[in-house]
């Protein structure tokens, strides 16, 4: 199925907006008027475009964010949940243990304890590359996660 | 020097655009324009660097069938090209005169690890990463 470039291209700026300002708000009113296309045929456009729905799209780039500040500085998880975007620290937590099968504080300890080798590496291009691929749903990922911990009630379907 | 990477190219979807983008907002100059039939060999280069030329390359049959140059134009689009990275003596002062020039800049000038880091992309998607000589 082919998409016109010039089309994707407008759609490029909208992600590339979110990749900029991924702290902020981007409901797809803002990200259609920055593509310069209507609301439904942008969150149609997008999701073929690049894989997946855009509000999913943002969520991986706050919680890479957030793992770069985890592993990169002395911030407390507090200050970067909220840097990064959530208005409550356990939605944060949540959602980041869903996505990133960790803590935020399990994942700063684990990964202050690995030396970086990429230190060589342009910034931009580190942080592309610890993205989370999120290729389902967090509510999805969650179910998955607890049917195959055998903790959730699909446990009990079987027989 | 005689030996090394001579050209390595871009896919762009207009070649008149490209143009005016690398020469008229980057400060590159024309090195070769040659033309035979649709056909363009187009490549530009930076003052500071005789030896590399960087190819505008449009994909389009016959070099590629139509089909693959719609994809790769759809792949450029989307930002999907590898990386490039761009050096500049002063990135603040670039940025600047870049985004004066009307350059589409991605990301602002921050300073991190010792230098100081923009993004920008040209009209086409590919990405550009902007950083500072570190002294």
């Amino acid at each position: 199925m082919t998409q016109d470039p010039r089309l994707l291209r407008r759609l490029l700026r909208a992600k590339d907006r979110m990749d900029a300002a991924s702290h902020e708000e981007w409901p797809v009113p803002r990200l259609a008027a920055v593509s310069g296309i209507s609301e439904a045929h942008f969150a149609r456009s997008f999701k073929q475009a690049f894989g997946l729905p855009p509000h999913r799209y943002l969520l991986t780039r706050r919680i890479e964010r957030a793992a770069a500040l985890l592993r990169d500085t002395d911030l407390s998880v507090t200050d970067i949940a909220f840097q990064t975007g959530w208005n409550s620290l356990g939605t944060f937590g949540r959602i980041f243990r869903d996505i990133k099968g960790e803590s935020p504080s399990e994942l700063r300890a684990r990964s202050k304890a690995v030396p970086h080798a990429l230190e060589r590496v342009p910034h931009c291009f580190v942080s592309a590359a610890h993205r989370p691929d999120l290729n389902i749903a967090v509510s999805e990922k969650r179910r998955l996660d607890a049917a195959a911990n055998g903790a959730g009630p699909s446990k009990k379907e079987v027989p | 020097m005689s030996q090394g990477v001579a050209v390595a190219g871009l896919y762009v979807r207009d070649q008149d655009e490209a143009l005016s983008f690398y020469v008229e907002k980057l400060g590159f100059g024309v090195h070769t324009d040659a033309r035979n039939g649709d056909y363009r060999w187009l490549t530009v280069q930076h003052p500071d660097q005789p030896g590399f030329q960087l190819g505008l390359f449009k994909p389009q049959p016959p070099t590629v069938d139509a089909a693959t140059a719609q994809t790769l134009d759809e792949i450029v689009a989307k930002g999907a090209m590898p990386p490039l990275v761009f050096m500049v003596a002063d990135c603040r002062a670039a940025y600047e005169a870049m985004r004066a020039r009307g350059v589409e800049f991605t990301q602002e000038p921050i300073a991190r690890f010792g230098s100081v880091d923009a993004s920008f992309r040209d009209p086409s998607g590919n990405g550009w990463k902007m950083i500072e000589e570190r002294t």
